[in-house]
C-alpha cells in the first residue's frame, strides 16, 4: 500500500488486512514507518517487530531495521561472536547511513522472507508514501547493482523474484479524489513497473463522496439558494447554513469526480498499465480520524467493492473457514 | 490588533519564514500566496523557494524549469492577476541534485577532489539518500540566500517529510555525521582498518555481509567527503543558528484533519521547545465554523420534518420543480447535513487546540479546486492578509 501522504493509506492497509482476515486468510500487516498509526487503527498498545495478534488470523507488526538486521545476521550470517561484536547499535550505523539502499533491504528482506517461508497467506505492508515507495521496493534492485559481491548481494535475487512475481506481489496505490494525491499516483503509476521490477495491483480511491442527487435533483439542489427566505420562515435561521453545506459537499464531489476521471482516462489511455488494474473507490465515511470501528466499516465496503470471483477461496490451508 | 496586521507585522518584521506541516496540506500553495502578501504589503525584495511545486503552479509562477536561480514576477503580471505589488517577488525552486553539486563544488578543497566526489559512483545514491539531504539542502540555501543580501524576506517552503522535526533536526545531523565514529572507521586506510584489533570483528561483520569491494567503495567516497569536513561543518553551524534566529519564523500549515494537526500541534511545540519561533498557524481547507452551530442543526431537524409538507409545495412552485423531486432533494440536504455538521464539530476542536498553541491562526476555507494562477494566490494572500 503506498499513497500520497494523508490519503489514508493506513486505514486502506488495516480495512484490508482485516478483511483477509476475515475470510480466514492468516493475514500480517506492517507498519514501515513506525508512526504508529497502525497501532491506532487497531486500538492496541504499540506495535513491535515481534508481530502482536489483533484479530483472529490477523497479527500486525512495526517495522524495525535494527531488529530486522539482528534477526538476519541470526538467521544467514550464523555469527557466533555476535555477542562480542559490541554494541549492534554502531554496525546498524553503519549500514543504515553510510550504504544505499541497506536500511530498505533490511524492511523489505524481511517481509520476502516471511513470504518465502509461507508464514502467511497474505501479509499486507502499509510502504512509504509514494514520493519514497521506489526507493524502498527498488532497494533489491539498487543493491544488487551496486554491491558486486557478499551475502547481502547474493540474497538479493530471491527477493527481486518474489517483488516482481505479480502472483505474489502487488502493488496498491491509495488516493484521494484530489488533485495532488491523483497526480501523484498517476506519476507513481507509470514509473513503477520500470523502476522497481513491481506490479500494481489495484489503485484504491479513499473518501469518494457518493452521488446523492440525480441529475434532475442537482439542477432543483443547486437553485435552493434562491429559496432561502422560503426555508428560513419555515425551518429557522439556521436555513441559509444547511443549504451552503449541501452546496459545498455537491461541490467536493464534483470536484472529486473530475479528479477520478482524469485517474480513469490515465488508466485507460495514457498508462501503461493491465486493462484489468481495479480501480475501487471507498465512500468518505465523515467518521474521521481512525480506529478500529473505521477500519470495520471500511472493510466492510471493500467487501462489497471486491467482486467476489476475484476473492481467494475462504479457506485457509488446513480447510478451516 | 487584528489578525491582519499580525501576518503584515510577520512579513515585515522577519527575513526568513519558513512553512513547515505534514505532506499534502498545501505548504507550497500558502507559501507563494505568502510570497505575494509580503510583496503586496510591503515594499522590498520577497523570495519563495519552493520545493517540487505542481507542475500548473510552477508555471504560475514562471518556474517552467529547474535550477536553483530566481525568478522575478514581472509586475505586468501581477497586474493583469489583478494583485497590486508594492514590491518585488522573486521565485526559485529547489534542485537537489543541482544544490549537492554547487555544495561540493563550494567546499572541495581542490578541483581533483571536486571532480573525484562528482564522478564517485556512490555520490548521486548517497547524497539523494544520507542524513536527511532534502532537509539540509532546504536549510542550507535559505542561508545561502540570506546571506548573499539579495532579498530583505525569503520564504522557504520546506519539503515533504516523514517527520516534520528532520527540518530542524538536519543542520545538527550533518555535524554529527561528521563527527561520528562511522565516518572515522569508514575512512581509516583499509588495511590499518583489517588490523585495527578493536574494530575487527565489526569489520568482519560489515564485510561478510555487504562484501569488501562494496565497503571499498564506501570509504574511497567518504574519504574524499572528509576532506571537505571543515567547510560543511562550519556551515550547518550557521545554518542551525539562523534557524534560532529571532530573524527566523516558522509558519505552521496544516488541515484540520486529525493526523494532519496532531503533527502541526507536536511541531509547533516542538519549535517553542527549542526557542524556535512560531509566527503562525495557518489552517487549510477549513469547513465554515456555521456549520457547527446549534442553529443549523436545529434547522436541519426542522427541514427533515417539513420536507414533504407545505413547505415542499412551496418550494416547489417557486423553482418550478415537480414536488416529488423537492421533497426527495430537501429530505437529503436536511438528513445530509448531519455528515457535514460532524466534521465541522471535530475541525473546532482541532482549532481550538491549534489556538493554544500558535499566537496567530488563520483558516483559509475549503475551495472547489486548488489553486493554479497568479490570481487566485492573490485572493488567498488578500484573505490571510485580512486575518484568515
Amino acid at each position: 500500500m503506498t499513497g500520497k501522504g494523508g490519503v489514508g493509506k493506513t486505514t486502506i492497509a488495516a480495512a484490508l488486512a482485516d478483511l483477509a482476515a476475515r475470510h480466514g486468510r492468516r493475514t500480517l500487516v506492517c507498519e514501515m514507518d513506525a508512526k504508529g498509526a497502525l497501532a491506532n487503527a487497531f486500538d492496541v498498545g504499540e506495535l513491535t517487530f515481534e508481530p502482536t495478534r489483533v484479530a483472529p488470523d490477523l497479527s500486525a507488526m512495526a517495522m524495525n531495521t535494527e531488529d530486522s538486521l539482528r534477526e538476519y545476521l541470526r538467521l544467514f550470517v550464523k555469527i557466533p561472536l555476535l555477542g562480542r561484536i559490541g554494541p549492534l547499535a554502531s554496525t546498524f550505523d553503519f549500514v543504515a547511513d553510510a550504504a544505499p539502499g541497506v536500511k530498505e533491504i533490511l524492511g523489505v528482506g524481511k517481509l520476502c522472507y516471511e513470504v518465502r517461508e509461507r508464514n502467511y497467506d497474505l501479509i499486507v505492508v502499509d510502504a512509504e508514501a509514494s514520493g519514497h515507495i521506489v526507493s524502498q521496493i527498488g532497494a533489491p534492485k539498487v543493491i544488487a547493482d551496486l554491491v558486486q559481491v557478499g551475502l547481502v548481494r547474493d540474497q538479493t535475487q530471491w527477493m527481486l523474484d518474489i517483488l516482481d512475481d505479480p502472483l505474489r506481489t502487488g502493488v496498491a496505490v491509495v488516493t484521494t479524489p484530489e488533485e495532488m494525491p491523483v497526480t501523484e499516483s498517476i506519476e507513481l503509476l507509470g514509473r513503477l513497473r520500470a523502476e522497481t521490477g513491481a506490479h500494481a495491483a489495484a489503485v484504491i480511491a479513499n473518501r469518494v463522496l457518493p452521488l446523492v442527487f440525480t441529475r434532475r435533483q442537482q439542477r432543483v439542489a443547486g437553485s435552493l439558494g434562491d429559496v432561502v427566505p422560503l426555508l428560513t420562515e419555515a425551518v429557522g435561521p439556521g436555513a441559509s447554513t444547511v443549504v451552503m453545506a449541501s452546496e459545498l459537499t455537491e461541490a467536493r464531489r464534483r470536484t472529486g469526480a473530475e479528479h477520478l476521471d482524469r485517474l480513469r482516462r490515465a488508466l485507460d489511455v495514457e498508462l501503461d498499465v493491465p486493462a484489468d488494474l481495479p480501480l475501487i473507490t471507498v465512500p468518505e465515511l465523515f467518521a474521521r480520524g481512525a480506529g478500529p470501528r473505521v477500519v470495520s466499516l471500511v472493510a466492510d465496503s471493500l467487501d462489497d467493492e471486491l467482486e467476489p470471483s476475484t476473492r481467494e477461496p475462504h479457506r485457509d490451508r488446513d480447510g478451516r473457514r | 490588533m487584528s489578525a491582519a496586521s499580525e501576518l503584515d507585522n510577520l512579513l515585515a518584521s522577519r527575513e526568513m519564514v519558513l512553512v513547515a506541516g505534514s505532506g499534502g496540506v498545501g505548504k507550497t500553495t500558502i507559501a507563494a500566496a505568502l510570497g505575494i502578501a509580503a510583496a503586496s504589503g510591503h515594499r522590498g525584495r520577497t523570495l519563495v523557494l519552493t520545493v517540487d511545486p505542481a507542475r500548473r503552479l510552477a508555471t504560475a509562477l514562471g518556474l517552467e524549469e529547474f535550477g536553483n536561480a530566481p525568478v522575478q514576477i514581472a509586475p505586468a503580471q501581477f497586474a493583469d492577476a489583478g494583485v497590486e505589488a508594492r514590491g518585488e517577488l522573486w521565485v526559485a525552486m529547489l534542485d537537489t541534485k543541482a544544490g549537492w553539486d554547487e555544495l561540493i563544488a563550494r567546499h572541495a578543497p581542490d578541483a581533483e577532489t571536486r571532480e573525484a566526489v562528482l564522478d564517485n559512483p556512490l555520490y548521486q545514491n548517497i547524497t539523494s539518500r544520507f542524513v536527511h539531504s532534502h532537509e539540509y539542502l532546504a536549510m542550507e540555501q535559505l542561508h545561502d540566500l540570506h546571506a548573499t543580501g539579495d532579498f530583505d524576506l525569503v520564504i522557504v517552503d520546506t519539503p515533504p517529510s516523514r517527520n516534520a522535526l528532520s527540518i530542524l533536526d538536519a543542520p545538527g545531523r550533518m555535524v554529527e555525521f561528521f563527527g561520528s565514529r562511522l565516518l572515522r572507521w569508514l575512512t581509516v586506510p583499509y588495511r590499518s582498518r583489517l588490523f585495527t584489533v578493536a574494530s575487527k570483528p565489526f569489520y568482519q561483520v560489515a564485510d561478510r555481509v555487504l562484501g569488501s569491494r562494496f565497503l571499498q567503495d564506501i570509504a574511497d567516497f567518504f574519504v574524499l567527503f572528509q576532506a571537505m569536513e571543515r567547510g560543511f561543518v562550519r556551515r550547518a553551524r550557521e545554518v542551525e543558528a539562523l534557524l534560532a534566529d529571532p530573524r527566523t519564523a516558522f509558519v505552521v500549515v496544516t488541515t484540520l484533519e486529525t493526523a494532519p494537526s496532531h503533527e502541526a500541534r507536536f511541531l509547533a511545540r516542538s519549535l517553542l521547545e527549542r526557542g524556535m519561533s512560531l509566527g503562525a498557524v495557518i489552517a487549510n481547507r477549513v469547513l465554515p465554523e456555521s456549520l457547527a452551530e446549534r442553529s443549523a442543526a436545529d434547522s436541519a431537524v426542522a427541514l427533515a420534518e417539513q420536507a414533504d409538507g407545505p413547505l415542499a409545495d412551496a418550494v416547489a412552485e417557486r423553482l418550478g420543480a415537480p414536488r416529488e423531486q423537492v421533497v426527495s432533494v430537501l429530505t437529503q440536504v436536511a438528513t445530509g447535513f448531519d455528515d457535514v455538521a460532524l466534521v465541522a464539530a471535530r475541525e473546532s476542536d482541532r482549532r481550538a487546540e491549534l489556538a493554544a498553541l500558535a499566537p496567530t491562526l488563520l483558516s483559509v476555507p475549503w475551495m472547489s479546486g486548488d489553486i493554479h494562477d497568479l490570481a487566485g494566490l492573490g485572493e488567498l494572500a488578500m484573505h490571510l492578509r485580512e486575518g484568515g
